[in-house]
């Protein structure tokens, strides 16, 4: 069984920092990291392929600097690793970026064996946009199965898959066929330390990497800035509210006062809520 | 399964920084909301959107419609109705057994169709996880741009959809739009808008579209659906008061003095990103861009910094009282009510407070 997971490096974000004065972002020393949400699909990838054998290929799209968290993923014991880079792919958005994944997982299907499921994570944590892996199975033709939070059977030789999604208001049990593209839910699993020779291997590891032409694209209007149906208009700090926040003073009172002169301002801007909170408290 | 992807107008250099919408897309007009109708009852993130979708639609000078899909006709008509009552002018109907449940592939093909032969200039869906999971299919067959979990929707001075949300992790604002493409399609989460006054009696055009997919025909089977025992999740989001705590509690022990408070205060409580990111509390109790977006009458933040991604969860909040050490915390830039204090000293002496208020009223009344 062949198996791919997309991952995407990202700024830890824990780790950005607004200037205070010029609003523009500070992300000189900003360390990169895996995007957390991939490693969730990345364990379930590794897990299946130790139980029914396999391959897993990891595949990211990104600056060259992207290798890193390729070679990373390949210390958690993924096979095979792919870069898929080009100054082409600079400022895409979601469409052109399900486009380069989708040509490439094409591509990796000639070369290594067409996969039967290609995991994403659920979102990024920079994006938050969760659009990238419905992109890639749309385009790909493949069944598509997000949130989904245990793979509860998989029959290759029938081709079927059973698994337990996220879904409004409960957990959706649903089967369908192979190939299917699934995003995984956050918190499922835990990603594996890797072994020692995961680490020696994935530092020996050639990464597979193609630019455009490599990866069979022939349309670069499909690709980047140019393939990227929305814009950006303007990035921006929002701007404090008009009135500034009214302060309680701390001078000279004890925790019990300045408490007690929280509540009296409250009251005093909703009345309503003390009402409200007469009507609870009596009823309890 | 869908019709074939329409082309943009051939360009010769970056696509889409200047508006030049090509001919086949101007007769896109008019502004519509998918209508989330599962398991028989209207999310209310649809009626929000209807409420904002209003507004969007009055400015182009175009209709308001809703897209109600489904299998039950008598929850389909109760829909419809509220949908005309909320503010649409059409809604547009789907109703098939096959719609039972909520499958990608059924859902994409229904909402698509219509896309395609009715031609809105707005689609609006709620960033619920079925809303997500739909929207980025059909924006791909349609291949146009879809913007994620927008916080503000305005019309530009050349009648396109300005769509703004927080970008890079939530430390600043962006505004995207889909100039030379339609429909410009945009997700809100639930709570970012306020629900819209009802209009009892108010009433429109009902179109009925026919679904043309068999059940043989969809690949993927619901098995079973386990409803939610647990309705916590959506209670914080409605939720009249809400208390909730950030780093400044120091440690997870000091959580329970958040709880304690929105206990006395028949509150929710929950809490900042990093504390879920510590494991303190679940990832359901998040307030934010990423977690809850709340409106609640009262919101109590407590050792929150107020980072935008958080700010844009809470700000529609009535009352905001942010309890801060850093007299410079962000969170004082959008807080109506201000204390510098330590959060874990406040918190137990603000439950006495509430605690002796109400008691003493309740002897006295």
């Amino acid at each position: 069984m062949h198996i791919v997971v997309c991952l995407k490096q990202v700024p830890d974000s824990a780790q950005i920092r607004v200037h205070p004065v010029t609003n523009t972002i500070m992300r000189q020393g900003v360390p990169t990291i895996i995007n957390p949400y991939d490693l969730f699909a990345l364990e379930e990838a590794l897990r299946l392929r130790d139980r029914l054998g396999g391959e897993v290929t990891v595949l990211t799209m990104g600056p060259p600097m992207a290798e890193d968290s390729l070679r990373k993923a390949l210390t958690f014991g993924a096979d095979r690793a792919v870069l898929l880079t080009d100054r082409f792919f600079a400022g895409s958005d979601t469409l052109a970026t399900s486009f380069a994944l989708a040509s490439a997982l094409t591509k990796i299907g000639e070369e290594f064996g067409v996969p039967e499921i290609v995991f994403t994570g659920k979102q990024t944590i920079d994006g938050d946009t969760a659009q990238v892996g419905p992109g890639i199975a749309k385009r790909l033709g493949l069944n598509q199965l997000t949130y989904v939070s245990k793979i509860a059977g998989i029959d290759p030789d029938a081709g079927t898959i059973k698994v337990e999604r996220r879904a409004e208001g409960g957990v959706q049990v649903l089967s369908t066929r192979l190939p299917v593209l699934i995003t995984m839910l956050e918190g499922v699993n835990e990603i594996r330390r890797g072994t020692l020779e995961d680490a020696y291997r994935a530092s020996q590891a050639k990464i597979v990497t193609w630019n455009a032409a490599g990866a069979g694209i022939t349309d670069m209007a499909m690709c980047g800035l140019r393939g990227s149906p929305t814009i950006v208009k303007k990035v921006f700090a929002p701007t404090a509210r008009a009135e500034a926040a009214h302060r309680i003073s701390t001078t000279d009172l004890t925790y019990d006062a300045m408490a007690a002169a929280v509540m009296g301002e409250i009251f005093k801007r909703q009345p309503v809520l003390e009402d409200d909170l007469m009507r609870f408290a009596a009823g309890r | 399964m869908t019709e074939a992807p329409k082309q943009a107008a051939p360009q010769s250099s970056r696509a889409g920084t200047k508006k030049e919408l090509p001919e086949h897309f101007r007769a896109y007009k008019h502004v519509w909301v998918a209508v989330e109708c599962e398991h028989g009852a209207v999310h209310p993130v649809s009626y929000e959107l209807l409420g904002e979708g209003r507004k969007l639609a009055d400015k182009r000078g175009a209709e308001l419609a809703g897209v109600v899909m489904g299998s039950d006709a008598a929850s389909i008509a109760e829909a419809v109705a509220a949908c005309f009552e909320y503010g649409a002018d059409i809604v547009y109907t789907v109703t098939d057994p096959v719609l039972t449940h909520y499958r990608n592939e059924a859902y994409t093909k229904a909402l698509t169709d219509i896309v395609n032969k009715y031609q809105p200039e707005i689609l609006l869906l709620g960033a619920t996880t079925l809303g997500r999971d739909l929207a980025g299919s059909v924006a791909t067959t349609l291949r146009t741009g879809l913007i994620a979990d927008c916080t503000e929707l305005a019309i530009d001075e050349e009648g396109s959809l300005a769509a703004t949300r927080p970008t890079f992790g939530g430390s600043l604002l962006c505004t995207i739009m889909t100039l030379n493409f339609r429909p410009q399609m945009a997700t809100v989460r639930p709570r970012v808008f306020s629900l819209p006054e009802r209009t009892p009696g108010r009433s429109g055009r009902v179109v009925e579209h026919a679904l043309g997919l068999a059940e043989e025909d969809v690949v993927t089977k619901i098995l079973q659906f386990i409803a939610d025992r647990d309705s916590n999740k959506a209670q914080l989001a409605y939720a009249d008061i809400v208390v909730a705590g950030g780093l400044g509690l120091r440690s997870m022990e000091n959580f329970q003095l958040v709880k304690a408070l929105a206990e006395v205060l028949g509150a929710e409580y929950g809490g900042s990103r990093p504390l879920v990111q510590k494991g303190w509390i679940p990832a359901e109790r998040q307030i934010g861009q990423t977690g809850k977006t709340i409106r609640p009458k009262l919101y109590i933040a407590a050792g929150i910094s107020g980072a935008i991604q958080h700010r844009v969860g809470v700000e529609g909040a009535d009352l905001i009282v942010a309890i801060n050490t850093d007299p410079n915390a962000q969170i004082f830039q959008f807080a109506h009510l201000g204390i510098v204090a330590d959060a874990v000293e406040i918190l137990p002496a603000l439950t006495r407070a509430f605690q002796k208020h109400l008691s003493m009223n309740r002897l006295a009344g």
